[in-house]
């Protein structure tokens, strides 16, 4: 110590050492808190993959649920049926409109009207999936009851802000030059911005896509009053209610019975391995258009 | 064909303008309608809540929001929002406070800290951890955490610091900790990946500005990253909060679904989502139905306002910075 | 670039003589006091190397000006000085630093405190988004200086000359300064912690002539206290206000790749009128590149 301290380099009244040690012990809590997270990620994914790979059989994947009937061999098939459904339908809904607003936005609206309708799908998406839920119970499901076309309908509800996000956010990467190009080889302006302009965006769309899939494919709060009260065995017709992985994990998990537990696990399980490949496949889906874009651009 | 025809050919074409407008028309009218579309999707939102509520505002006003009480039993039916918006209020505060210092310090470490190779899996970690699900967080609440805090955590909790009395005795692992515990891990990744791309955006010659004085790289962040980026984080916590106030699956599972307004965490409790969710089968009378769309409403009011915040506070703290530039 | 230099040829020479004889002569060499000893000081970022084997002193109290081309590696040089490249993470160096003796360019040496006796002021103004006041006082404060914190204030931003355009306002933002104003209260700031050497990494290049010339106005009366080393691409600011500079040149290997090296080192007024290297020679008259 005696070299540093004699060092020119040594003014007493920095305190350094002391401030070096608060550093150190600041920074020594950072990386705790990123222990932390990390450990909360591995240890949730632990439990569900650790009590739901033994329940992955063929019939859990290809039986449906038989309520009151605990000796037959039940699996999930109706669930997975349903949510394919379920989450099918909402992106034909929600894909279209929310392309349409971003085009409207990006390329067509007045400064205030485009910060006005950002602002208004911002609030959408932090309104709380049970609310969007009980509104689709009121509009739909009071005069018409319970069915796939509402279930999704809400679905489509809360996905639309994430696939107008996406889209917008790309249509403002397309660099000018291309709309300027289209126009100048005297193409109108509708036919650039679907030939030219929106082909630029497909990648980022994708991605968007996928990640807003990922997210509503375990939203449970808005099939609860929408798309939960649904009959036996496996349906494919949406203007019925039918069954789905997150809200048969709700009932599962609810549930006093432990082999209900361990098919809750076994269908958490699964929704987390369609998840990780979802978020896998948008983000192998971003860097490849990010890519793309800016090759355009130059 | 040779060029030389091409050029007359075209010099000789009227100019198709009718045509071409006819289609930007289409196009920019039905995006147009689709962005409207919007605005009457919000709208309707707003309108459909309140219209349901209608009964139950009818019947109980305003002072419904701070009853305490659920009565379904017939002839003596009475409801009110208190106990619920106050088991909200515990569960997202302390799942508020507990996840904002542990993301501030992820996202320091991934902003700052963390050697190369480590921040981009832990970043994509906490992604996914962003991305799991609800129910499953639920799911795991109820079957593994609860039993481990009723068993391990709670009674030391109560046996060490229990003169608070927010520590009381515990009984069930289902409790309004429990709640929180669960709530803290599906904002910790909100809050923090939205303060990890705040953080990177700090100018590095404003932190090399700093580092230049010879100051600590802690005394770097708190001088310099923390302010520019303060703004911002706020609008992450007040998501964050947001997003934990809103959540009803997770808190419906964990919360044991207890009425009654105490400072005890480890009793149960219930918040407005939760209510909601645990009626879904829909047994109850009309006025009940209504009363839950009224829980519904005032979490609807909640969220837009917390929202119209949080994006004010975005703007607000843009436009400062593009004074700065 | 080579057009640029090409026109202030005879304006750079003129300049050089009109500082020939105002400036004072300098001591002889030995006579100075040492400040630096740089020994085949490396710098490599990656696998590339920006510097290879610079050898040369700084002296107390002097104006130290290192020019060259862009691309030479005069700011990777002067980033040496006080360990600011240790936040590239992939940089590493080999040679020697002594500062007043002391290696400071191993590991067991705090860059912190380094960067606390070595201030820096950087080539584009990056006053904090505080106040005026605040700037400059943020590191004092931090760095447990807060006796007299407003005496301390005012001195810094006098020395800066800017305490008059300011001292009425010091509560404004400092982003509401010019961008002159804001590179004299970056300097404020640095000095304002009494380092021993202040480092300028062409502190000037963003600003226009009239902050310009402040700014070298202030070197002139400043270098009394303290010593400077300035890195900058226009050679007239160089020879108006540096007693010592460094002439950088781009290296050559024989596949293709690029370094920095030290070409000449000494007297200004020796290196813009009697350089010994043909290239310094061609690049203080502009005929380089």
């Amino acid at each position: 110590m005696s070299a540093v301290e004699l060092s020119p380099l040594h003014r007493p009244q920095d305190r350094l050492r002391r401030r070096r040690v608060f550093n150190r012990g600041m920074e020594a809590l950072a990386w705790l808190a990123a222990a932390i997270a990390v450990f909360f990620l591995g240890v949730v994914v632990w439990s569900v993959a650790q009590r739901g790979w033994s329940q992955l059989n063929l019939d859990f994947l290809t039986k449906s649920q038989v309520q009151f009937e605990p000796a037959v061999p039940q699996g999930l098939a109706n669930a997975f049926a349903g949510s394919l459904v379920l989450v099918g339908l909402a992106t034909a809904m929600a894909l279209p409109f929310g392309i349409l607003i971003a085009v409207y936005v990006n390329e067509f609206a007045p400064r205030p009207i485009r910060s006005a309708i950002g602002l208004t799908l911002d609030v959408l998406a932090g309104v709380p999936a049970i609310v969007i839920g009980f509104f689709v119970y009121g509009l739909i499901v009071v005069a018409h009851g319970q069915s796939a076309y509402a279930g999704a309908f809400a679905l489509a509800v809360i996905m639309l802000p994430f696939v107008y996000r996406a889209t917008v956010e790309v249509l403002a990467l397309v660099p000018n030059s291309l709309r300027e190009a289209g126009l100048g080889v005297g193409a109108p302006r509708w036919r650039t911005t679907l030939g030219i302009v929106l082909p630029q965006t497909i990648g980022g769309v994708l991605t968007g896509t996928t990640l807003a899939v990922a997210r509503v494919a375990g939203e449970t709060a808005p099939l609860l009053f929408t798309c939960s009260l649904a009959p036996n065995g496996i349906h494919w017709n949406p203007s019925g209610a039918i069954q789905s992985v997150p809200v048969a994990v709700f009932e599962l998990s609810d549930s006093a019975e432990p082999s209900d537990h361990a098919r809750a696990w076994a269908a958490a399980l699964v929704l987390i391995l369609f998840i990780l490949v979802a978020s896998l496949t948008a983000r192998w889906l971003a860097t490849r258009s990010k890519r793309k874009i800016m090759r355009a651009g130059r | 064909m040779t060029s030389l025809d091409a050029t007359t050919d075209a010099a000789r074409r009227p100019f198709p303008g009718r045509r071409a407008r006819f289609g930007d028309l289409i196009l920019q009218g039905t995006a147009g309608i689709a962005a409207v579309g919007a605005l009457v999707l919000v709208g309707l939102i707003v309108w459909k809540i309140a219209s349901g509520a209608r009964p139950a505002l009818h019947a109980f006003g305003l002072p419904f929001v701070w009853h305490v009480v659920w009565n379904p039993v017939h002839g003596r039916e009475a409801y009110g929002a208190g106990s619920f918006l106050f088991g909200t209020a515990v569960t997202s505060i302390g799942a508020l406070l507990l996840a904002t210092p542990i993301a501030l310090g992820v996202a320091l470490f991934l902003s700052e800290l963390a050697p190369g190779w480590i921040r981009g899996p832990v970043t994509a970690l906490v992604e996914t951890l962003a991305a799991i699900p609800s129910v499953v967080i639920g799911l795991w609440g109820i079957l593994v955490l609860a039993p481990i805090l009723r068993d391990h955590v709670d009674p030391a909790l109560h046996s060490t610091i229990g003169f608070i009395p927010l520590f009381g005795p515990s009984s069930y692992g289902s409790n309004v900790f429990t709640g929180i515990v669960v709530l803290t891990i599906m904002i910790l990744p909100i809050i923090a990946s939205i303060s990890r791309e705040l953080f990177l955006t700090v100018p590095q010659e404003l932190k090399e500005g700093a580092l230049g004085l010879g100051v600590t790289r802690w005394e770097m962040v708190r001088g310099v990253v923390f302010p520019y980026a303060g703004g911002g984080v706020a609008a992450a916590m007040i998501l964050g909060f947001g997003r934990a106030v809103g959540e009803a699956i997770a808190v419906a599972l964990v919360l044991g679904d207890g009425l009654g307004i105490h400072l005890n965490l480890f009793d149960t409790g219930q918040t407005l989502g939760g209510k909601i969710a645990l009626n879904y089968q829909g047994s109850g009378s009309g006025l009940e139905t209504s009363s839950l769309i009224y829980l519904a409403l005032i979490l609807l009011v909640f969220s837009i306002l917390v929202n119209l915040l949080a994006q004010l506070i975005v703007r607000r703290a843009a436009r400062r910075k593009g004074l700065a530039a | 670039m080579s057009e640029m230099k090409g026109e202030s040829v005879s304006s750079t020479i003129e300049a050089a003589v009109r500082v020939e004889t105002k400036r004072q002569p300098l001591p002889p060499r030995e006579r100075l006091q040492q400040v630096f000893d740089i020994r085949d000081l490396t710098a490599i970022y990656g696998s590339k190397p920006a510097l290879k084997d610079v050898s040369m002193e700084v002296y107390k109290n002097l104006v130290t000006a290192v020019i060259g081309p862009s691309g030479c590696g005069k700011s990777t040089f002067i980033r040496c000085l006080n360990r600011m490249n240790d936040l590239v993470p992939s940089f590493r160096q080999t040679g020697t630093i002594r500062y007043h003796g002391q290696d400071i360019s191993g590991r067991d040496v705090d860059p912190v405190a380094v960067r606390r006796t070595i201030g820096m002021v950087f080539q584009r103004p990056n006053p904090f988004p505080k106040s005026i006041h605040d700037n400059v006082a943020w590191g004092l404060k931090v760095l447990g200086m807060k006796d007299n914190l407003s005496d301390r204030v005012e001195r810094a931003l006098t020395q800066a000359a800017l305490w008059d355009e300011v001292k009425d306002r010091l509560k404004a933002s400092a982003l509401s300064l010019s961008g002159g104003q804001q590179q004299r209260l970056c300097i404020a700031r640095a000095i304002a912690v009494e380092p021993d050497v202040v480092l300028m990494d062409e502190p000037a290049s963003a600003l226009d002539p009239i902050a310009t010339q402040a700014i070298e106005q202030l070197l002139h009366e400043l270098k009394g206290q303290y010593s400077f080393v300035i890195v900058t691409h226009n050679m007239q600011q160089a020879a108006r206000v540096a007693d010592m500079t460094a002439f950088f040149s781009i290296s050559r290997g024989e596949e293709g790749e690029r370094w920095g090296e030290l070409i000449e080192y000494d007297a200004t007024e020796k290196i813009f009128t009697a350089p010994s290297d043909r290239r310094t020679e061609d690049y203080v008259t502009g005929r380089f590149g």
